[in-house]
């Protein structure tokens, strides 16, 4: 495929997050929203490689793998806004988003988008030959259980499935290499999967990488995993507490911080040391949070795709403009008949 | 007496808890920054980060618990006690009748439960009566700070496993956490006594199987939990209108259960409601309808419950959920039967 049409699948994947984000701050979504903001050039990359009868299993970060596999727009945001004429009925939301037709199914339990797709490739393998599962999953879930446990079986089953595992440096809102034990791409390969890494702000990398080992799997070689480093531009959630402190300390933080303090200087608990050490390892938790790329600065992939398309500028506008109109026309039959509340 | 929201209430009765006993660790995922203040104060040692390997670090907080130590394990939510069932259901819950009754371990789950936020039926779950079934532990659930503390308070002593529940939508802080975050413009129906309030100064410690009567009454005895309880309240009150006086009672405990004070309230008005948000089969519901038909009672019965899969959209979630409405609706047929 050429970058011009990923290009546009990363644009229609962006874009479909931003009309989220903008409906998620109107109070017209409910609950957490995890955004996918950062993972375009992955899921693109990645999910253009599927056709018919493959399957696809994701996380609560899952919106834009859904947008570039097809899935339609107007009854994903109907979904989204608790309609009864959403894509699950209004009773999935956002992290329990299905498409059977597509067979496409995400989770709000973190690890459990592998073993979901290992049974998605057994049974292609016997109802679809030459079809493939990929699995999308990030660092924190494979420290799961049932991930641990599928990288086993898909190699013992000898299983054709790709795990893409998202890299964003975070598990939650804990460090993820301060929770894991090793190199996840060397603990894939001594599983026994064939393995690659890619920068997942490349989507021209993602998809040759991607295509590679999806094209082992269809060929019966068995599993693979690709690592996929990619930023995470809007915390775990919309409002994530870390991120709010991390960029606003005294409007966000000062509860916490006063908080944190009187306990830390209250009489009874740890030596000076473990207090010491309790303190600087939230900073720098902190200071991690802050440095996180954010939107439209250096790390963003959609500037590293819009790069890319620079010598393609005539193009590259056609494509803007076909798709914030796609994406304009869709957000406005999903709103219609949606009353919004006077927030004042 | 200090006035507190129930998350604060919780945190603060773990706080003095492990100021008092040095054996009590905190276990959870993003532990030390969720919660900080008992990190700066005790250090690593002592609020340890989880890996997202709840099969792992359920399991070996029990064996922790088995070797001395009073693990505080933290879930996000209780739905998620789906991955560590295993050490739940086959160890913590059994070691003790195993043994013979010989060994205990004194471990504390604390998971936060229950929806009326919109974040669907994978996260808003109850799964009380689920976890109350198994022999070997003791479930809790707080419905205002004050027992919110002494609940957690005497969990923190007990010698055996104790999950206690925290009701998401009576927690601020989780409400903001999971609900809100830092919006304006979304509305919850909390109950402004379940919230916050008063809560008296330690050592306060609220006894396990001992229910509170929250409103007494003569012709309809009402059984509830959590938020169940202040729903139940509010019809109440709309039914005294009515001309029909129901006695409400808070369980705060499911196992053990006091049998005594439901045996007791239905032997007086010969009707039971009971007002459950979990799973209607096979549950709290029909648990209380057994205590009483075992003590040889035959009251008039119904049940306000939740009977599917919890859905996302908010006003699919607030009609499956028991409300005001479907509470008055069945106690008042309960009346008039």
């Amino acid at each position: 495929m050429e970058i011009a049409g990923l290009y546009r699948q990363m644009l229609r994947a962006r874009s479909f997050e931003l009309v989220v984000e903008d409906l998620w701050h109107r109070g017209l979504i409910a609950g957490e929203m995890h955004l996918g903001t950062g993972e375009e050039a992955v899921a693109a990359g990645v999910v253009t490689r599927l056709g018919e009868g493959d399957g696809l299993a994701l996380t609560h970060r899952c919106s834009p793998a859904l947008v570039v596999r097809g899935v339609p727009l107007v009854p994903m945001l109907r979904e989204l806004l608790g309609c009864e004429d959403g894509i699950c009925g209004g009773r999935g939301g956002h992290m329990h988003l299905f498409s059977e037709e597509h067979m496409a199914a995400t989770s709000g339990i973190v690890g459990a988008s592998l073993p979901t797709a290992a049974g998605f490739a057994l049974a292609n393998r016997r109802l679809r030959p030459g079809r493939v599962a990929v699995a999308f999953t990030g660092t924190g879930a494979m420290n799961s259980g049932m991930a641990l446990e599928t990288m086993n079986l898909a190699v013992a089953w000898s299983l054709p499935l790709l795990v893409v595992c998202i890299d964003n440096g975070w598990a939650i809102a804990t460090a993820s290499d301060a929770v894991t034990g090793g190199d996840l791409v060397d603990r894939a390969r001594s599983f026994g999967f064939r393995t690659d890494s890619v920068a997942g702000r490349d989507v021209r990398a993602v998809h040759k990488t991607a295509g590679k080992l999806i094209d082992l799997a269809r060929r019966g070689k068995g599993p693979c995993f690709l690592m996929a480093t990619c930023p995470r531009l809007d915390g775990h959630f919309l409002g994530d507490p870390l991120l709010r402190m991390a960029r606003q300390p005294v409007a966000e933080g000062k509860d916490t911080f006063s908080k944190v303090i009187s306990s830390a200087v209250s009489r009874g608990g740890g030596g000076l040391k473990d207090r010491a050490g309790g303190m600087t390892k939230m900073m720098s938790t902190m200071a991690r949070a802050r440095r996180a790329p954010t939107r439209e600065r250096r790390g963003d992939p959609m500037l590293a795709a819009r790069n890319a398309m620079k010598k393609h500028k005539l193009e590259r506008d056609r494509i803007d403009a076909e798709v914030e109109a796609e994406i304009n026309v869709a957000v406005e039959a999903a709103l219609d008949g949606i009353e919004e509340a006077d927030s004042g | 007496m200090a006035e507190l929201s129930l998350g604060q209430a919780v945190d603060r009765a773990i706080e003095d808890g492990m100021a008092r006993d040095d054996t009590i660790v905190l276990i959870g995922e993003d532990a030390p920054m969720l919660r900080s203040p008992l990190f700066a104060r005790f250090g690593a040692d002592r609020v340890l980060a989880a890996p997202i390997s709840e099969s792992a670090f359920f399991g070996a907080a029990a064996g922790a618990a088995m070797a001395g130590l009073r693990p505080v394990v933290e879930l996000y939510m209780v739905d998620f006690i789906a991955v560590a069932y295993d050490s739940v259901l086959n160890h913590i819950a059994k070691l003790e009748g195993f043994s013979g009754g010989k060994w205990k371990a004194p471990l504390v789950i604390r998971a936060p439960c229950g929806g009326g936020y919109g974040d669907g039926g994978q996260h808003g779950q109850a799964l009380w009566g689920n976890l109350a079934s198994i022999p070997g532990l003791t479930v809790v659930v707080a419905s205002n700070p004050a027992d919110a503390y002494g609940l957690m308070t005497t969990a923190l002593r007990h010698d055996g496993p104790v999950v206690f529940l925290e009701p998401k939508l009576l927690s601020e802080e989780w409400l903001e956490f999971l609900g809100r975050g830092g919006r304006d413009t979304v509305s919850f129906d909390v109950p402004a006594d379940g919230a916050t309030g008063e809560v008296p100064d330690p050592p306060h410690a609220t006894p396990f199987g001992k229910a509170a009567v929250r409103r007494e009454g003569g012709d309809v005895t009402v059984v509830s939990v959590a938020v169940g309880v202040h729903r139940a309240l509010e019809a109440a009150a709309k039914l005294a209108d009515g001309g029909i006086s129901c006695e409400v009672i808070d369980l705060r405990s499911l196992r053990p259960l006091d049998d005594e004070t439901v045996v007791g309230s239905v032997t007086k008005t010969g009707h039971l409601l009971v007002v459950d948000e979990d799973y209607r089969e096979f549950g709290l519901a029909g648990e209380v309808a057994a205590v009483c038909l075992e003590a040889g009672l035959k009251p008039r019965y119904a049940r306000v419950c939740v009977e599917d899969t919890l859905p996302f959209a908010r006003h699919l979630e607030d009609a499956a959920l028991p409300n005001v409405h479907r509470i008055v609706q069945a106690a008042t047929s309960l009346a008039k039967a």
